[in-house]
């Protein structure tokens, strides 16, 4: 049997599939498929201090081997979710990590400072939404804002911080380095990659927002890239994300860099996804005489 | 709301019109528990989101559902390229149908391929309704049973010529948006109950990921409400049409 369990800020994962923000509510709706205690851990949809209502629809566009999205962030504001989500939540055996966003960075601390005390294992903050006028990417494009907002949001909580930064950069890992260096617990990568459809029989973007994120198998590689610089580039520990659609991918995302990996898209096409990409990483493991996962993270030997 | 992800044998499928396509599958557990106006997301083989298609009719005894579809894009053309015998992946049963309650008199009016979802709701209430289609041209219609293809005009002429004439309890729809917002000022203006049927791209759609929204009012507040899983049936009030 291989060990699937990781270390990760300090906190044991049983293993390291997350279903990513975004792509899985609360998880209500994928526990009529299996139980949500087999999952590493959920990172819930992005949380911010008021409820918003999102961006009008269409919200989505099919792409190649991928989606582009333009939510916007549509959520029920962070006290329902502490007084409707967090009760049920808590009851499964995983661990949970509240994604939060704003649009100022005391807006985030402040919805961080009421998740203290909550069943919460980790944050996740998300300076890299796309679809958000206000915080979101602005946040996270820059080193200087991504380090201000980080900074707050860690003075304002103990919870371990995780940070998700935007691909939608020049250098990824300057921004990488910037958010360890204001107290960040680890960072997650990558959100979406800014994106447009048109439909050339009307002339009208497809989606309403006209640009939105990009995500499914289409942007893997460009993850397993910015995984390995950021992983290269920072001391504390990387949570990988992009288009992961197998086991393969997710060893390929540790062997990368990271310790952990969430599974986001993908969650649409396959509402097994994360089981089945559970059960073929420990395939995959045992037909490599590997008995720990921990022993790819890093592996990977570049020319 | 109980769905259940599988592949499912294909047994029987028809072209019944120039892009149109009725197929029928065998899932017993779904066929059990579907309700009418309710939808499938279908998985399209080499296409990375799956396509909402509406179920047309679900017959528990023999364990089947229909779907009638329109070939849209590339998604719903690949689907349609499956034949009998070969195994369909689904999540079914998904969303909110329509409200059926005995006794009543109704209208069901559809719009093209918003024809199919209204059949169970038609077979529901047998002779205490009246079914109104429309369709673009003659060109996609094979066959009425009294041979009278020839209304030229919108759905919408009818039924008003209906809500005066008759009295109506319930009116069903489901078609294109203009049409529905028409039928939804009828409706207003006779003071009939209506339900509609909406459509929306979709990603999960099981209510996960949000992108499915339309606006919806209640209790005079406007908010984003979700086709996928508070829909896609929606009482045509909530529902806010935009110009």
């Amino acid at each position: 049997m291989t060990k699937l369990n990781v270390n990760f800020c300090g906190l044991d994962f049983k293993n390291p599939i997350i279903p990513a923000s975004g792509t899985f509510g609360y998880g209500r709706e994928y526990e009529k498929f299996y139980s949500l205690s087999r999952l590493g851990g959920i990172s819930v949809k992005g949380t911010t201090l008021n409820p918003r209502q999102g961006n009008p629809a269409p919200r989505v566009a099919e792409t190649p081997s991928g989606m582009l999205n333009s939510v916007g962030l549509q959520n029920g504001g962070v006290d329902k979710f502490i007084s409707y989500e967090l009760p049920h939540l808590s009851k499964c055996d995983t661990r949970i990590i509240a994604n939060i966003a704003g649009a100022t960075a005391e807006e985030c601390a402040e919805v961080a400072k009421k998740l203290n005390g909550q069943k919460v294992d980790m944050i996740e903050l998300n300076i890299s939404c796309p679809n958000v006028k206000q915080g979101g990417a602005a946040f996270g494009t820059n080193p200087c804002t991504a380090a201000e907002v980080t900074k707050a949001v860690r003075n304002a909580t103990s919870i371990p911080l995780m940070v998700k930064l935007s691909p939608n950069v020049t250098d990824i890992t300057e921004i990488a380095k910037a958010v360890e260096g204001a107290g960040a617990d680890a960072v997650s990568l990558i959100n979406t990659l800014l994106g447009m459809r048109i439909d050339i029989n009307t002339g009208r973007p497809i989606l309403k927002n006209n640009v939105g994120g990009l995500s499914g198998a289409a942007v893997f590689p460009i993850a397993v890239r910015m995984v390995w610089q950021v992983a290269n580039a920072v001391k504390i520990p990387v949570c990988g994300m992009g288009g992961v659609c197998s086991g393969e991918d997710a060893i390929e995302l540790m062997m990368a860099g990271a310790t952990t990996v969430q599974v986001g898209a993908y969650n649409f096409q396959n509402p097994y996804a994360c089981i089945d990409i559970i059960e073929q990483m420990e395939k995959w493991c045992k037909k490599h005489g590997v008995n720990d996962i921990k022993d790819i993270i890093g592996t990977v030997k570049p020319w | 709301m109980s769905y259940k992800q599988g592949k499912f044998p294909i047994v029987e499928k028809r072209a019944i019109a120039k892009g149109m396509f009725d197929i029928t599958i065998c899932c017993p557990e779904i066929a059990k528990i579907t309700q009418a106006g309710q939808f499938a997301q279908v998985a399209a083989k080499g296409f990375f989101l799956r396509r909402p298609i509406s179920i047309c009719q679900s017959d528990p005894e023999r364990g089947t559902i229909r779907l009638v579809f329109e070939v849209r894009g590339n998604g719903t053309e690949k689907i349609s390229g499956l034949n009998k015998g070969d195994c369909i992946d689904i999540i079914a049963p998904l969303g909110k149908g329509f409200t059926l309650k005995r006794g009543k008199r109704v209208v069901c009016v559809g719009g093209g391929i918003g024809n199919p979802p209204l059949l169970e709701v038609a077979r529901f209430y047998g002779c205490k309704a009246t079914m109104i289609s429309g369709f673009r041209s003659a060109e996609v219609v094979l066959c009425t049973d009294d041979g009278s293809a020839g209304f030229h005009g919108f759905v919408t002429q009818p039924l008003e010529k209906l809500l005066q004439e008759k009295k109506t309890d319930v009116i069903y729809a489901c078609g294109p948006m203009g049409m529905l917002k028409n039928i939804a000022m009828l409706a207003e203006k006779y003071n009939v109950k209506c339900e509609v049927s909406l459509e929306q791209r979709m990603a999960c759609g099981i209510g996960a990921c949000l992108v499915c929204a339309c606006r919806t009012v209640k209790d005079s507040k406007e908010f984003m409400s979700h086709v996928c899983t508070d829909g896609p049936v929606f009482d045509s009030k909530e529902v806010v049409f935009d110009d």
